[in-house]
């Protein structure tokens, strides 16, 4: 007799569980891995160690950023892909709307407004903005702030654009 | 003896108002959960739709399940977040999706007046993404400015109009 009663509180608890994880990982904070060597001095520095087995960095993603969409350049984020999205790319915010581009191939690209343009820290292998173009923010999901696995990686993230040679910014005058 | 008491007292006390917090937690989470997983309600306004939708304001239920299963299609009216603010969303139907062919008049009020030449366009809307326009083409700032759109834009599908009351009703594909 105790059973059926037994199994629906266990549901009911589970459910409950679930409905305010949901919720905790949709509106404050929610973690992640990051696959691939795109972001590769900051997450994933090597993609693959002496036994061969691929091991992943975890991530804490600030998912507050979004009530504003708010962001500044040097900030690592989320966000979906713009040709697939099912997946969800990682990388860093180096020009805001209004912000001028430098590309080797190209001129320059003014960022319009409501997008960002983003790049992966490792240039050589990453696809970023310099092919797909400028990013709506719209399609950003989340900020990483910290490294949360492995254990001797545990620390927060830099925000700092690294040097990259190919893109040169020149910031908005306001 | 009266610490005891003290400390039983203040036991109750705090289970009460775990209790209490929990019920709250579990019921604003509910309700996130619904509002962007399964069906929410919005209020839209404004000329771009304007055969289908009225100029000063409907409340649309919007679905959402349908875009995150993929199964959006053309015709469908949907919610979606602008690309130009990100805070703002747009309310427009897809005329096409990736791989289609879409032609459209670029800019319908002036060359239908003072030029007798019709500016028509063709594209093929790219991966992922989606081609959407306002029913009234003429005030309507859509694909036709902005390019395709992500998919991972779109919010919702709409498909039940609450208010005014005299359109309640579901909101079909093409009126």
């Amino acid at each position: 007799m105790t059973t059926p009663n037994f199994l629906w509180s266990l549901a009911k608890k589970y459910f409950t569980a679930g409905l305010i994880g949901l919720t905790i990982s949709d509106r404050y904070a929610s973690f992640m891995a990051v696959r691939g060597s795109s972001m590769s001095p900051t997450l994933n520095p090597d993609s693959k160690n002496s036994t061969g087995f691929v091991f992943d960095d975890y991530v804490l993603v600030e998912k507050l950023c979004l009530e504003k969409y708010k962001f500044s350049r040097g900030d690592i984020v989320v966000f979906r892909s713009p040709s697939n999205y099912k997946e969800k790319n990682v990388k860093r915010i180096v020009a805001l709307p209004g912000d001028r581009i430098g590309l080797p191939s190209v001129d320059t690209v003014r960022v319009p407004e409501g997008h960002c343009w983003v790049v992966g820290d490792n240039a050589a292998c990453s696809m970023d903005s310099r092919s797909l173009g400028p990013i709506p923010l719209g399609l950003i999901c989340g900020r990483i702030t910290h490294v949360v696995w492995p254990p001797q990686r545990i620390g927060k993230v830099d925000s700092k654009i690294s040097m990259l040679p190919c893109v040169h910014v020149s910031e908005e005058q306001t | 003896m009266k610490v005891l008491q003290y400390v039983r007292q203040w036991k109750s006390a705090a289970k009460e108002v775990v209790g209490h917090s929990i019920l709250l937690a579990q019921f604003l989470s509910l309700l996130h959960v619904t509002d962007t997983y399964i069906f929410s309600s919005t209020l839209v306004y404004g000329p771009s739709m304007l055969p289908t939708l009225n100029f000063t304001g409907d409340v649309l239920l919007v679905e959402k399940l349908s875009p995150f299963l993929g199964k959006v299609g053309p015709g469908d009216v949907v919610l979606v977040r602008s690309p130009e603010n990100p805070r703002k969303t747009i309310t427009k139907r897809i005329m096409g999706v990736e791989g289609d062919t879409v032609t459209f008049l670029v800019d319908p009020g002036h060359s239908d007046r003072s030029h007798s030449l019709v500016v028509r366009m063709w594209m093929m809307v790219p991966k992922g993404h989606v081609w959407i326009q306002g029913d009234n083409i003429y005030a309507s700032r859509d694909s036709r400015h902005l390019g395709p759109i992500p998919y991972g834009l779109i919010l919702g599908k709409v498909f039940f109009r609450v208010w005014p009351p005299q359109d309640f009703g579901p909101l079909g594909q093409w009126d």
